[in-house]
Formats: C-alpha cells, sequence, structure tokens
C-alpha cells in the first residue's frame, strides 16, 4: 500500500506539497492559539522549506519524482524544437522499423522453432555428393522404398517420417467447374503422433492410414485452412473432395498453428504418402526424410547405419544403370548422408532466402547507425547550446548522475517515440515484403506472429539505440565543468571533433549501403536484359491436363481450334514451358559410343513450336507432324558444340542412352538457336527438341494426360485473353481443361524476383542512408557555422572573401567525408566477397561499380554543404558583432 | 533542557506510546504531550516531528485523517495501526533492553 501511495504521491506533487503545507501551518496557528507568541513560534519550527522537502522525500518515491521531471523537461525541449525533433524521430522510426520488420521476416522464417512437441530433436537427411552435372551438390529428396529401408534400420533409436514436399494441386469440392488450388502435402501417417499434434477436430490419422498404396484416401485439413476456406465449420468432418481420379474423405483438422515443415509454405491438406502415386517407385525422390531422435541416442553411428542402408539400396539399384556414364554412377554411389538439425523446419524458402535476409539485415543495421549517429550528432548540438544550463545546474548541487539522467531522458523520448512509430512501419512493410519474397502466382505464406520474441527484440532495440546516441551526449553532459563553461568553454572544438567522427562512420556506412545497392541494382539488371533466346512478348502458357490420358489427334484439335480465336496469332503445343522449372534430361552416345558425362536437356515440342516461340532455326527444318519421338530431333547451337565439336550436326544421328541399356535412337533434323532452358544465370545448356508425338517400343502413338499451349497473341496484354482461352479448350475438346494460365514474362520474371526484391530493397535503403547522411553533414555544417559565427564575422569584416570562408566552413567536413568514403571502400571491399554468390555478371572492383557510391556521397554531401555555406557568407559582420 | 539529540532513536518510541494511550492527536498536541509528561525534560524539535510522522505514516505504523474541528480549522489527526501496535511492542523492549545494558554499565563499572 505504501509502494503505491509513494508511488502515485510522484503524479500529484503539488497536491502534496499544500497538503504538508497546511499541516505544518496548523501547527503554528496551533502554537498562536495556545498562547506562545507567533514569532518565537515560527523561529523555534525553523525552516518549513526544509521540513517540507523532508516529508516529501518521505511521502514519495525521490528518484521516480525527478524521472517524472526530467521526463516531462525533455518533453518541452523536444518539443521546442519541433522540426528536428521529428526529423530525428521519423529517420530513427524508419530504420527501427525496418530492423523490427527484418527481424520477424528472419525469426519467423529461419530461427523460430517448429511449432511441435520436440523441435530440438528434429532432423532433416539429405545427401551431399557431386551431382549430375559435375558440381557440388546437396539434395534432401529420398524414394519412398529406400525411405522404409531406412526407417526399418534405426528403429529404436530415431522415428523416421517422409513429407512430401508440399505444393499447389488442383482440386474440386463440388463439380469439375470450380478447381480450386490448395497446397498438399503427403506425410507419414504416424508424423502428427511422432511430432506431438492433436487435432482440432475429428482426427488426425495414425499409422493404420498409411499401410497400403492407393488405400487410404482420407485426408486431414490444416487449422489455417479449415479457418479461411471453411470459416471453421464444425460438420466439416465427412466431406469429400476430387483429386485427380480419387475421392478423399476430410477426417479430421490438425491443431493450430502446425502448418507444415516448411516454413515459408502453408500446407492446406495432408493426405498419407501410401496415396502419392509414386509411392512404390524407386527411382523417383519426392518427398523429405525427417527424423525424430529419440533422446541420448548417438547421432553419429546412427548416421553412419542410414549412410549404409541409403548406398546398399542405391548400389542395387545402378546395376540397371546403363544410360549414366561411369563417372556420375560413382559419384552417385559416393554420397555422403548427412543429418542436420531441423528444429525450425526446412524448406527451400529458407535455404534459398538465408544469404539474401542476412544481406538486408546488415543494411538495415547500417542504416540504424546512420540514424544514431545523426540523432547522437543532434543532441551534442544541443548539449553545447546547453553547457552553460549544465554548468548552473551543477554549481547549485546538481548530482553528476542527475545530469546523465536528465540527457538520457530525452535520448528515451526520442527511443521511445521512434520505436512506435516504428512498430506500425513493421506492422505493414513485413507482411508486404512476405509477398514479395516469390512469384505472385506461388506465393510465400508466413506466420508472423507479434509475440513476446517481436516484443523483446523491440525493446531491447529501444534501449539499446537511447544508450548508442545518448550516453556520449549525456557522459559529456555530466563532465561539464563548470567554472569553464560559464566563462564560454575550454575548447570550442572539442564538440565538433565527435561530430566529425560521427560524420566520418555516418559517410562510410552510406558508402557500404550504397555500394551494395549498386551491386543488387546492377545484378538485376544484367539478369533482366540477359537475353533468353526466344520471345515472350505477348506469350500465354496454358497449363492443360485431361483426366484419361488423350491420343495426340485431340491435342493437335484443340491446337487448330485455338488457332481460330481472334486475336490469337499462332500456337504451339509443348509438354513444359521453357523456364518453367521442369528439367527432363539424358545421357547422349555419339555413334554408339558410351553414355556422355555431360547430359542433355531435353523438350517435347510440337511442329510450329519454333516459330511461335521465335526462335530462329539456323539450319535443316522444323518438325512435321509426322515425326515422332524418338525419331527426329532438333538440337541447340551448344548441343552441337558438346557432342559435334561445333560442326553441323544436322542429318547425323545420335541415341539417347536409358536405362537397363535401351538406347533411343534419334536423326538431328534441324539446328536451333541457343536458348535458356532453366535458370538466367548458368551457361547455356545443350539442349534437344524431340516431337511432342511419342510413341511406344512398338510404334504406337502414345496417349498423353497434360501438355501446355503456347499462345502468341496480337494482344499488348496477352492476359486478356486468357479467360476466352480458357473456355475454348473444353469446347473444342471437353476431355481437356485448362489448370493454369500464366504468361511467359511472368515465368521469366519469377527467376528473378528475389533479386528484384533484393535490389528494390537495397536501393531504398540506399537512398534512406543517403538522405540520412546528408542531413547530417548539414546539421553538423550549420551548427558549425552558428558556433563561429563570431569569428566569420570578424574574418569577413577584415576583408576575407567568400571562397575563403566556404572554404573554412566546410573543409573540415570534407575532409571527413573522404575518410569515411575511403573507409566505407576498404569496409566494402572486406566485405563483399561474402555475398559474391548474390552477383551476376558483376565485379565488387569495377570501376563503375566504386565510382557510383562516391560521386552520390559528394553529390549528396555538396548539396548538403550549400546553404550552411550561404549562411556564413551572408554574415553582416556589424549587426554581427553588435548582438555580442 | 535536554538537547534534541537526547530523542534520538526514540522519537518513535514516544510517539507511537503517546497515540496508544491517547488516539487522534494532531502533530502539535503529540509535541506538547511528549513535554508535559516528561515533565519539560525531553522536548521535541518541533519542525523535525513531522518528517518523522510521515515517515511513520509511509512504513504504515500510523495513519491520519484531515478533520475540521468547531472551529473551523483543518487539522490532521494521527491514530496507530494494527503494525503500530505492534512496533510499538518491538520498540519498548529494545528501549528496555538498552536501558538495562545501560544501567548495568553505570552499576557496574
Amino acid at each position: 500500500m505504501s509502494l503505491w501511495s509513494r508511488m502515485t504521491n510522484v503524479f500529484r506533487g503539488d497536491g502534496l506539497n499544500r497538503e504538508i503545507d497546511e499541516e505544518l501551518e496548523a501547527h503554528l496557528t496551533e502554537a498562536t492559539a495556545q498562547g506562545r507568541d507567533p514569532i518565537e513560534a515560527r523561529r523555534a519550527f525553523g525552516s518549513t522549506l526544509r521540513h517540507r522537502e523532508r516529508s516529501r522525500d518521505v511521502r514519495l518515491f525521490t528518484w521516480l519524482e525527478s524521472l517524472r521531471a526530467d521526463a516531462i523537461f525533455g518533453w518541452r525541449r523536444l518539443y521546442k524544437t519541433k522540426v528536428t525533433s521529428a526529423a530525428a524521430i521519423l529517420s530513427l522510426a524508419l530504420a527501427i522499423g525496418a530492423c523490427t520488420s527484418a527481424f520477424r521476416l528472419i525469426d519467423a522464417l529461419l530461427w523460430r522453432p517448429l511449432p511441435v512437441a520436440n523441435p530440438d530433436r528434429l532432423y532433416d537427411l539429405s545427401r551431399q555428393g557431386i551431382g549430375p552435372e559435375g558440381k557440388p551438390q546437396t539434395f534432401d529428396g529420398w524414394a519412398y522404398p529406400a525411405f522404409e529401408l531406412m526407417r526399418t534400420a534405426v528403429k529404436g533409436q530415431a522415428e523416421l517420417i517422409a513429407v512430401s514436399y508440399a505444393e499447389p494441386v488442383d482440386l474440386t469440392y463440388k463439380s469439375d467447374a470450380e478447381i480450386e488450388k490448395a497446397y498438399l502435402q503427403y506425410v507419414s501417417g504416424w508424423m502428427f503422433n511422432s511430432l506431438g499434434i492433436r487435432p482440432a477436430l475429428g482426427r488426425v490419422f495414425t499409422e493404420n492410414d498409411d499401410l497400403k498404396p492407393g488405400a487410404h484416401p482420407y485426408a486431414v485439413l490444416s487449422h489455417d485452412y479449415w479457418t479461411h476456406r471453411f470459416g471453421q465449420d464444425p460438420n466439416i468432418i465427412g466431406r469429400t473432395f476430387h483429386m485427380g481420379n480419387d475421392l478423399y474423405e476430410i477426417v479430421g483438422v490438425a491443431d493450430a498453428p502446425f502448418s507444415g515443415t516448411e516454413p515459408g509454405t502453408m500446407v492446406d491438406i495432408f493426405v498419407p504418402t501410401m496415396m502419392h502415386p509414386a509411392v512404390t517407385h524407386k527411382d523417383e525422390t519426392w518427398h523429405r526424410t525427417l527424423a525424430v531422435v529419440n533422446d541420448g541416442a548417438a547421432l553419429e553411428p546412427m548416421r553412419q547405419k542410414l549412410e549404409a542402408t541409403s548406398r546398399g539400396f542405391e548400389e542395387e539399384r545402378a546395376k540397371g544403370f546403363s544410360g549414366m556414364s561411369q563417372e556420375i554412377i560413382e559419384n552417385f554411389l559416393n554420397q555422403k548422408l548427412l543429418l542436420e538439425h531441423a528444429g525450425t523446419g526446412v524448406s527451400d524458402l529458407q535455404s534459398g532466402t538465408r544469404q539474401p535476409l542476412a544481406v538486408l539485415a546488415v543494411l538495415v543495421a547500417l542504416v540504424l547507425l546512420i540514424a544514431c549517429a545523426n540523432v547522437a550528432n543532434l543532441m551534442t548540438a544541443q548539449a553545447a547550446a546547453r553547457s552553460r544550463e549544465m554548468a548552473v545546474r551543477v554549481s547549485i548541487g546538481g548530482g553528476r548522475w542527475r545530469l546523465m539522467q536528465l540527457v538520457l531522458v530525452q535520448s528515451a523520448w526520442l527511443a521511445l517515440l521512434a520505436a512506435a512509430i516504428g512498430t506500425l512501419f513493421a506492422w505493414w512493410s513485413g507482411p508486404f515484403v512476405v509477398s514479395m519474397i516469390n512469384p505472385p502466382d506461388n506465393p510465400a505464406r508466413l506466420l508472423l506472429p507479434a509475440d513476446r520474441r517481436v516484443l523483446g527484440f523491440g525493446v531491447a532495440l529501444a534501449l539499446g539505440v537511447t544508450l548508442l546516441f545518448g550516453l556520449a551526449p549525456a557522459l559529456r553532459a555530466s563532465a561539464v565543468n563548470p567554472v569553464s563553461a560559464l566563462k564560454g568553454g575550454e575548447d570550442p572544438h572539442s564538440r565538433r571533433r565527435l561530430m566529425h567522427v560521427l560524420i566520418a562512420v555516418q559517410v562510410a556506412f552510406c558508402f557500404l549501403v550504397l555500394f551494395v545497392a549498386g551491386l543488387f541494382v546492377t545484378t538485376f539488371e544484367r539478369l533482366t536484359h540477359q537475353p533468353t533466346g526466344f520471345s515472350a512478348d505477348r506469350l500465354l502458357v496454358l497449363d492443360t491436363v485431361a483426366k484419361q490420358p488423350q491420343p495426340q489427334e485431340f491435342w493437335d484439335q484443340v491446337a487448330e481450334h485455338l488457332r481460330s480465336v481472334p486475336g490469337v496469332e499462332s500456337v504451339a503445343l509443348a509438354d513444359q514451358p521453357l523456364l518453367g522449372g521442369f528439367s527432363w534430361n539424358n545421357s547422349v552416345s555419339i555413334n554408339g559410343g558410351p553414355p556422355s558425362a555431360t547430359l542433355t536437356y531435353m523438350r517435347g515440342v510440337s511442329p510450329g513450336w519454333l516459330d511461335t516461340m521465335e526462335i530462329p532455326l539456323l539450319d535443316g527444318r522444323d518438325f512435321r507432324l509426322s515425326d515422332t519421338h524418338p525419331g527426329a530431333a532438333i538440337v541447340n547451337q551448344a548441343f552441337a558444340k558438346t557432342y559435334f565439336d561445333g560442326q553441323d550436326p544436322v542429318e547425323k544421328p545420335f541415341e539417347l542412352a536409358m536405362d537397363e541399356g535401351v538406347r533411343l535412337k534419334y536423326q538431328i533434323v534441324g539446328l536451333a538457336a541457343d536458348v535458356r532452358y532453366r535458370d538466367m544465370r548458368e551457361p547455356i545448356l545443350p539442349q534437344l527438341y524431340v516431337p511432342f508425338r511419342s510413341v511406344d517400343a512398338g510404334g504406337d502413338s502414345r496417349k498423353k494426360g497434360s501438355g501446355v499451349f503456347l499462345v502468341r497473341t496480337s494482344m499488348a496484354s496477352p492476359r486478356a485473353l486468357a479467360g476466352v482461352l480458357r473456355d475454348e479448350v473444353p469446347r473444342a475438346r471437353p476431355e481437356f481443361r485448362v489448370s493454369r494460365v500464366r504468361t511467359q514474362l511472368e515465368i521469366n520474371q519469377s527467376h528473378t524476383v528475389r533479386e528484384r526484391l533484393l535490389a528494390t530493397l537495397a536501393m531504398f535503403f540506399a537512398i534512406v542512408a543517403l538522405l540520412l547522411a546528408g542531413i547530417g553533414l548539414y546539421g553538423v555544417m550549420h551548427y558549425s557555422v552558428l558556433q563561429r559565427r563570431r569569428e566569420i564575422g570578424i574574418r569577413i569584416a577584415v576583408g576575407a572573401q567568400a571562397g575563403g570562408i566556404a572554404r573554412l566552413v566546410t573543409l573540415d567536413v570534407f575532409a571527413m567525408v573522404i575518410v569515411g568514403a575511403v573507409a566505407g571502400l576498404a569496409l566494402g571491399m572486406a566485405s563483399v566477397r561474402y555475398v559474391e554468390s548474390l552477383f551476376y555478371q558483376v565485379r565488387a572492383t569495377d570501376l563503375q561499380m566504386l565510382a557510383l557510391p562516391a560521386v552520390a556521397i559528394l553529390a549528396g554531401a555538396l548539396l548538403a554543404a550549400l546553404r550552411p555555406v550561404i549562411q556564413a557568407v551572408r554574415i553582416d559582420p556589424a549587426s554581427m558583432l553588435r548582438a555580442e | 533542557m535536554a538537547k534534541p539529540d537526547s530523542l534520538q532513536g526514540s522519537m518513535d518510541l514516544l510517539v507511537l506510546k503517546i497515540l496508544s494511550r491517547r488516539p487522534g492527536l494532531h502533530g502539535y498536541a503529540i509535541m506538547t504531550a511528549i513535554q508535559d509528561i516528561s515533565g519539560e525534560v525531553l522536548r521535541v524539535e518541533e519542525g523535525s516531528l513531522y518528517p518523522a510522522l510521515h515517515r511513520m505514516e509511509e512504513a504504515g505504523w500510523i495513519h491520519a485523517e484531515w478533520i475540521t474541528k468547531e472551529t473551523g480549522r483543518r487539522a490532521r489527526l494521527y491514530e496507530l495501526t494494527a503494525a503500530g501496535k505492534k512496533q510499538l511492542g518491538a520498540e519498548q523492549s529494545r528501549w528496555q533492553a538498552v536501558t538495562l545494558a545501560v544501567n548495568r554499565v553505570l552499576r557496574e563499572a
């Protein structure tokens, strides 16, 4: 109770004073009433002021009281210099907001443990070795039969769980007309039990739901999907949906917040692994293998056991590998099995964005430091103006600690206000950045909770920032020497020196941010202007599926029908679009030789595909309707260079080396120009086009269940035709339907989406950094002019020229700018090699890359110097000296 | 006349004791009570009384209340609380222990 009253008394200071005074007054009145002489009574009583102060100290927390006084005083000081305070707060808010936002993102994606019972005992199995392209690679995909062997091998020490790569699938709840997309993951039935995930409704899978291939058409929904798709409908259990040819029954909803093991993808529907079409295939690696390791189990022996099991499985399988060179097979078998901790989940988004996010974190931290340096300079300048006030405070008995507190409280005000605004900024910017990580048709979905972790980070950041920019001015204030300060200060340059050091630091960081931003922007520029070899203008890509595989003639009929649609220029058919993310490769054998170590990359295409894609045919002819796969082939220049030493390959035969000793024979009918197949960064791959029409060993035409129509439109925005084409496909043949419409441009851009994000954000921070550094420079020069106006006035009075005055004002600062820029350059050179893999066709040592930030900073500095110099030159010595 | 210093350490005891006998006194009355009962030997420095009272109030030993007297003047009256009664007991036994010890020294030294 007393604690509380001492606290509340702080906030009723005046009332408390009045109450104490009244009681003391009552004492004197009583004394007089008792017949004492009023003057004698007053003298006997002593100083009422002193008694009141002592009583006050007893009745409230003095520290809290002084804090309150300082807070009010600090607020008034900030309010008095509204514009500078607002600028300081806003720049700091931007920096704090960006930092908090970056933290939220990084925490949510990389650091936050999965919401499962035992994240500390969760591991991911992967294999590391030399890939078929001769480069080191790590891959965590597994074939289910190998998984089963490994699971048995470590039974009792760890439980292995298979989880497929979550992917969007087409499904319908009612009729086929209402196809919708949902993210689906095939999971081991025992996953829920092993990870301690309970049902929110109905039941989750058990081991019994995952026994026989194709026999368990059941689904468990994630809580998030149940909420946003079904509004938490309690009657969801027992509902069914169609996926492909299967009918699945919903048996339960998994408890929140579990939504799969891949941060960045939120799984909507879980189905048992036994329902995966490739569950019995030994050669299809379609799922990750997670291990929940038992308490106390030794990892290394377990890893070795798993490696031996996996190798045994692959050795057995490799006996049938006749389509690969011996080297590729050796490398494949010699892979090392890795058992890596996966308490925070495993996803491609994690591995793909770890480095960019680290770069961003460093950039925002630098911007924060620049903002802090600005505020520190501001506070130092203010402290200079207050040195007399401080001296007076010390003279009349203000403690050093109180003076420090006074300055620190003012810093805390700035930090607090900035943190509040920064939080709002982070609130908005976090989800915004997440939405830009992935292409728009496949957005990353990430839980960005604002919980204790984020709050703790925000508070720590605000405190740290307060100390960072508040401590130096506070120490200075407390170290004030009243005698010399009241006489006018002993060393008028000491404050400027601190400010100059901060300027150099600011410029160094600013240079670094600009430098890195320049590299990212250039990388993005070079990548987007990288020729693809084909034209993506006005090109639509229709992913088309049929319930049952359909004969080639039906596919051709649809293509023919689409050609008649108004606005369509040409139509071609292919198995997949270029750059669409699907690779199909094989070893080639020339003149009956052994399978090549270099793989060739394949695409099945219809006649007219080259025309539609606008890929030049350099020699030979295009496919005809009668050409088949295997049989005819068109190759690219890289293919000719790799396998025919650059000679014209047209009319030459070759074979594709398949497993089990099968060789497919081809005759090259045409030579096409190089195009990008898979990626914008890698060298052009040897490519091979085969007819979409394929025949089996007996020569009968194969039926196909999926393909893409490539439609070159005459519309500037091809999307306008998307709806029409979607309707026209089933009109041509009712067996077909379009599952997805993309533009080729979107597909191309999806390869640079992260580079674009990185370039955009880096550019944004570069502008902010430059702006802040400019404001900082301006502030320091402005302050220096103010401080030296007497000196300048005298110089002008004795005939100094404008140029001399300008030099006087700017020389020190520009020297600092150069020192800072050189330091920034050194920092940049030293650090840039850690992020080199993010760059494309650009080197840190390119002159242009170094000149750009230097010029930007110099221009910024000149701009910032303009006003102070004009101010200095315009000082009127007469009025200036009279004012003194 | 004893110096105010002689009250050092015993002010709390005296105030608590007075209030335990005569609840509802204001500061001036407490002061005169101490002087009267001690036969003018003990004098309270007038101003120091109030910080002491306020300290004891914050400690929760005594409780104060404003009243308006018939004369129209306001006065702040003090009363012992339960915690104050306990404190009084403790202070009393401490005081007795000290005086006993001092007496023994005077007697036997």
